[in-house]
């Protein structure tokens, strides 16, 4: 099943980001397909490099980079969200890529399912 | 329908809100949410009047992570983010009440 | 639940009061894009969320965008499928005369009908 993901908080601040990497995690494990996961909101704060939590946390920017490298999953950053809050092409973390809401409105056609994290 | 709620009943009406629309299928308790599900807790009436018309399910990795393993309420389906995944893939639909 | 000839239903539930948050304001700006694509939109709204339907909001006073005027908008963007919850609506002491658009009003049960008919429920 091809599953899209909407995050809409920040990292550290909110347990959004977290529940929805271990759910792609857990999807992903399954053998199914993560079409594309979209920042919107303050979720586009995980999506910055100059992240830097102590050494004892979870890295939650670099996790979801290295899903996006490692199985392929789409991770979008909407620009008007971004632009809002300082988040640039500059500052984007590998494997994140900015575009525009469109992105979201087509993988919640394409894909199977769409599941929203919040607050 | 799946409906994923993630904030602990005292703490906003979003139990309340889905329970007062919400027709049929599986409630998934997460985050914060997943107190609604324990022993004690003053929504533990609703919880059990829901059961009657959903399924009702809490994450376990959120109950633990709380240290309320020990008093879920007998009857709700704990899983893990495996079992998040089998449904949303097993509803037809879901809705995140944030 | 229907995909026919590829569109999708697509429901926006807003739950929040505006201006406090962000999380109206960027809803409204998915709900505009949506438009573009030619699937079935319909806005719900339920708690707090109906107060962004409020007549007569000022926002000057707070240095913040007035979004309001948007919803008067969408019906260019055939975006006519506005639901009011009732109760919400009379629990905040309001009725659809303090509405600053045309809405359907819906009982509960109707509401939770709508939703479970959705493809796609979005909420911000």
């Amino acid at each position: 099943m091809k599953f899209g993901i909407l995050i809409n908080e920040g990292p550290y601040q909110h347990q959004a980001s977290d529940s929805a990497y271990l759910f792609c995690k857990a999807a992903l494990e399954k053998g199914h397909e993560i079409s594309r996961v979209f920042f919107y909101n303050d979720g586009v704060n995980n999506s910055t490099k100059l992240t830097e939590p102590p050494q004892d946390d979870r890295n939650i920017v670099q996790r979801w980079s290295k899903m996006g490298e490692e199985h392929g999953v789409d991770l979008v950053v909407c620009v008007a969200a971004a632009l809002r809050r300082g988040i640039r092409d500059e500052n984007l973390a590998p494997g994140f890529r900015i575009s525009g809401l469109g992105q979201l409105v087509e993988v919640g056609i394409q894909a199977d399912r769409l599941v929203v994290f919040g607050d | 329908m799946l409906h994923i709620i993630n904030k602990a009943p005292q703490e906003r009406n979003s139990l309340d809100s889905c329970l007062r629309v919400a027709r049929t299928g599986t409630i998934l308790l997460i985050e914060d949410g997943v107190y609604a599900a324990t022993r004690g807790n003053a929504a533990e009436g609703k919880i059990k009047d829901a059961m009657t018309r959903f399924k009702v399910c809490v994450l376990g990795p959120d109950l633990d992570a709380r240290g309320m393993g020990d008093r879920l309420i007998e009857g709700v389906q704990s899983v893990g983010y495996d079992g998040f995944v089998d449904l949303v893939a097993s509803e037809p639909n879901c809705q995140s009440w944030v | 639940m229907s995909e026919e000839g590829g569109i999708k239903k697509f429901m926006f539930v807003n739950r929040k009061a505006p201006y406090g948050t962000v999380y109206a304001l960027e809803s409204l700006e998915v709900v505009l894009i949506t438009a573009a694509f030619d699937q079935d939109v319909s806005l719900a709204f339920l708690d707090d969320g109906v107060y962004q339907l409020k007549k007569g909001q000022q926002t000057k006073g707070i240095e913040t965008k007035n979004f309001s005027p948007t919803f008067r908008a969408l019906d260019g963007y055939d975006i006519e499928k506005l639901y009011v919850e009732r109760e919400a609506m009379e629990e905040r002491g309001l009725t659809e005369a303090d509405l600053l658009v045309d809405v359907i009003v819906l009982s509960r049960v109707e509401m939770g009908e709508l939703m479970e008919q959705q493809d796609v429920v979005l909420s911000c």
